[in-house]
């Protein structure tokens, strides 16, 4: 036994009370929990997910576009068109993961993109413009941290105000133009590949590992699931709630940033009006596509990844069948819904 | 009683059995209760008896073959406004009434009375006036249900029960949120309800309420039907051995010695683990406290519910902000501001509500298990060291011998009993000096009470310093070395010890209700 398991637990290993009776075994009834291979069950079908409506997705669609799909031109597309809200929907999972929301990721985007497209002119340092972007992500995100974390105010309230003035503000410094640079000195990140793979899908992946680490490999990964599955408990506990809070947020307004540089670095340009508009959606839910409870303490950054694809594929397949942009809301609302309610039907007593 | 005088029972369930995926939560179970008794039913945690009521309620549909009579016809019971309809309602733990709402509101829930779509709150109040008058409820129909008091809403409930006409009323525990003097008046009525011809069914863990209020007792265990006692053949070693098919007959256990007992007061002695002086939250609910633990001492806290005790205790924790005092650990005076100051100093508390104040339900029992002393399994950079944690689990399985497949297991899942080994589990691997136990068998099932005295006594011998809070008489006299019992923020007295007077249920009430002071 190693260090502490202490020197004081001293209970008797005998049955108590009984002298020596056998004890009850566990029956399963109500109370005495679930056998090993229920939990493996259980986690193998969290992990899962909504895997199958995934792959139900891609194979549909290259069916239906005669195998236009699965081409690697068109999936190198795919990937380009979810890594951005892969970015974001995983900064979502962390402020999602503790009970809160973050509705200003949208306009994050938009003024770090356009932080980044003025700083970009800076003769000889316009990589600097990467720095920009992401400081302003992360400052923004201190911010909603700071109101939420230390003043105690409600994330949706917040993050709504933010949302608002950060759109603002975007327009303000922009001189509500379009900040254009046809000589970005990092548009490589928005346009190259490696191997084949686009730098942005690649950044994704990226952020999605780091973001595995941080969440099932490190002690704030233990503490922001004890935040959200019951705050009161996890202060009795010694946790610092605020603290974790203010991680969430900032991590969000960090990848907000970067989605912000992303978006410029494909564009060569920002605006503020138009860039990240309603993007916060997008990635809600592809948090909530992925499992992750709408309350806190339960979801996989996996399941935010797989939303997050299934969001990308279906906007990617009606394009390739040519359906109408009208057509295209209606139906990718409808299997949103869908995909929920079939997910809540297949784990009764799943909070969502 | 009722069976000799061939009277139909009010209710009678017949061979209700219930599946759930792998698991047979209740087996041919029969029961009978006639209107004018009280049938009390009892059965450890996961005995079947919420299944059984669930099952009354509509909540679940009993497995084919079942049958339920009232008054000796067959009814189906499809759902929650099937059970109404023929007359039942059940009082759950938890209350179900909207606190935003009046009484008025409350009891017409569901069923308002509208002119014109419009709702005529006025010939609500007008409505439900007989039945609070005949509770002798001492609030009015207007009054806004979230500012009634735990006892007077769980009032609101039977109200809202007798209103719809309910012949057969279901309580489920209702006691625990109440003080000693709630609960007489529940009893009281309990008894008017019962001259009134409704039939009572009455689910508890306590064996004093069982012999003071039931005519009959019922024991489940482990999904099936044991047996049923008449109140004249009622024992507590027979109910015992019924719930728990074996005997216990050492329940209460205290192998560890009273460490004031004997060793004569001197000046040598070494300082108190823990003292509090003067400790007060500036008068809202704690009035200044002063008292000290010694080491390997169980000292009780005893007082009616909302006399300050789980005040104090939050107090001590950090958990609240501390309007004076001071708190001493080995003679030291330390600063305590906050749970997390309070769990580095060797202070842990084990909250008196395990699933809103404690435990994280969806996360595993490793995980519950390591949450206070995670930083212990960093490596550099905060990585986790996950086998440590396993390692540190699995010990801690072993020693409170939780019974669950796994520590990857969702603490959630488990019984009542075993959740708070968990919890408790959590706070040993802090190492404490001082423990607070705030009702530690709250919700808890009779084996696994007996295991977690055996663990405080187990505890007190290895040199913790103990406080154990509860409104269990028998549990503080049965576990602790010295009392004091609170009464309205304040420490109204202390006995055992060294006062030279026995702990003993009345000379703790007379403290608790006040009137020792009157009579000094």
């Amino acid at each position: 036994m190693s260090e502490n398991t202490s020197g004081f637990v001293v209970v008797p290993a005998k049955a108590p009370g009984a002298s020596g009776a056998p004890e009850p075994a566990p029956r399963g009834s109500g109370g005495a929990g679930l056998s090993a291979r229920q939990v493996q069950i259980r986690s193998i079908v969290q992990a899962i997910g909504m895997l199958p409506v995934l792959l139900i997705l891609c194979i549909g669609f290259h069916l239906l576009t005669e195998g236009r799909f699965f081409t690697g031109q068109n999936l190198s597309i795919v990937a380009q068109q979810a890594s951005i809200n892969t970015v974001l929907a995983a900064g979502m999972t962390f402020v999602i993961l503790t009970g809160g929301i973050d509705l200003s990721v949208g306009s994050i985007v938009a003024i770090s993109a356009m932080c980044g497209a003025l700083v970009s002119f800076v003769p000889g340092g316009g990589v600097l413009g990467i720095l920009a972007g992401l400081g302003m992500g992360t400052f923004v995100g201190l911010i909603n941290g700071v109101l939420i974390a230390g003043l105690r105010l409600p994330p949706f309230i917040v993050t709504l105000g933010s949302l608002t003035y950060l759109r603002g503000f975007a327009r303000l410094i922009g001189h509500d133009t379009t900040v254009f640079n046809p000589d970005l000195p990092f548009a490589f990140i928005g346009n190259d590949a490696v191997f084949g793979v686009p730098i942005l899908a690649i950044i994704a992946l990226l952020v999605i590992v780091v973001s595995w680490f941080i969440l099932r490999r490190t002690v704030l990964g233990v503490r922001i699931y004890a935040v959200g599955g019951n705050p009161n408990a996890a202060r009795l506990s010694g946790i610092k709630v605020w603290a974790v809070l203010l991680f969430a947020y900032c991590a969000s307004g960090f990848l907000a940033g970067l989605g912000g540089i992303m978006a410029l670095s494909r564009l060569y340009a920002a605006n503020g009006l138009q860039v990240g508009q309603t993007y916060e959606l997008d990635a809600i839910t592809a948090v909530i596509l992925g499992g992750t409870s709408f309350v806190g303490g339960v979801g996989t950054i996996w399941g935010t990844l797989i939303g997050a694809l299934i969001i990308a594929v279906l906007s990617n397949g009606l394009i390739l069948l040519g359906v109408s942009d009208i057509w295209q809301f209606i139906i990718k609302g409808l299997v949103i819904v869908g995909a929920v309610a079939l997910d809540r039907f297949r784990q009764p007593g799943a909070r969502t | 009683m009722a069976e000799a005088d061939g009277r139909v029972p009010r209710l009678e369930m017949r061979n209700v059995s219930k599946t759930f995926p792998g698991v047979k939560a209740l087996n041919g179970v029969s029961l009978k209760a006639w209107g004018g008794e009280v049938l009390a039913l009892m059965g450890e945690n996961g005995a079947g008896k919420s299944t059984l009521m669930k099952i009354l309620s509509g909540a679940h549909q009993p497995d084919a073959g079942a049958e339920i009579l009232i008054d000796g016809t067959p009814v189906s019971i499809t759902g929650p406004i099937a059970a109404k309809r023929a007359g039942i309602a059940i009082i759950y733990q938890e209350l179900a009434l909207a606190p935003n709402l009046t009484v008025a509101e409350n009891i017409y829930l569901g069923d308002e009375i509208r002119r014109g779509g419009i709702v005529d709150r006025a010939a609500m109040a007008r409505g439900c006036r007989a039945v609070l008058d005949r509770l002798g409820a001492p609030f009015g129909p207007r009054t806004v249900v979230g500012t009634l008091s735990i006892a007077e809403q769980q009032l609101v409930e039977i109200a809202r029960a007798l209103h719809a006409d309910s012949r057969i009323l279901v309580l489920d525990e209702p006691t625990t949120a109440l003080s000693a003097r709630e609960t007489e008046r529940l009893f009281a009525l309990v008894r008017q309800l019962r001259s009134e011809g409704i039939a009572l069914i009455y689910i508890s863990h306590r064996m004093a309420e069982i012999y003071e209020l039931s005519d009959r007792v019922s024991v489940l265990r482990d999904g099936g039907y044991v047996g049923t006692l008449d109140r004249d053949g009622l024992s507590a070693e027979s109910l015992v051995k019924m719930m728990v098919g074996r005997d216990l007959s050492t329940f209460y256990k205290k192998a560890h010695t009273d460490p004031a007992a004997g060793a004569a007061p001197s000046d040598a002695s070494p300082p108190a683990v823990f003292e509090a002086v003067g400790l007060t939250d500036g008068g809202r609910r704690v009035h200044p406290c002063s008292f000290a633990v010694h080491r390997g001492e169980v000292l009780g806290i005893a007082g009616l519910v909302g006399s300050g005790r789980t005040e104090l205790a939050r107090l001590i924790f950090g958990a609240d902000r501390k309007a004076g005092g001071e708190i001493r650990l080995d003679g030291t005076p330390v600063t305590i501001d906050s749970p997390k100051a309070a769990i580095d100093r060797g202070i842990a508390y084990l909250t008196e509500d395990r699933k809103a104040l404690g435990l994280f339900l969806d996360m595993s029992c490793g995980d519950n298990i390591n949450v206070g002393v995670i930083d212990r399994d960093a490596r550099p950079g905060g990585v986790l060291d996950r086998a440590r944690g396993w390692k540190r689990a699995l010990a801690a399985f072993e020693a409170l011998r939780v019974r669950a497949a796994s520590p990857l297991v969702p603490v959630g899942s488990l019984s009542g009993g075993n959740q708070q080994k968990v919890l408790l589990s959590r706070w040993l691997e802090i190492g404490p000096k001082l423990l607070i136990l705030d009702e530690p068998t709250r919700g808890v099932d009779i084996g696994a009470k007996s295991e977690i005295y055996r663990i405080i006594d187990a505890l007190a011998q290895s040199g913790i310093g103990l406080i154990v809070i509860s409104s269990e008489m028998p549990e503080i006299i049965g576990t602790c070395d010295r009392v004091l019992v609170m009464r309205e923020g304040r420490i109204e007295g202390e006995v055992g010890g060294r006062t030279g007077v026995a702990i003993t249920q009345e000379n703790m009430m007379r403290l608790a209700s006040g009137t020792a002071a009157q009579a000094a």
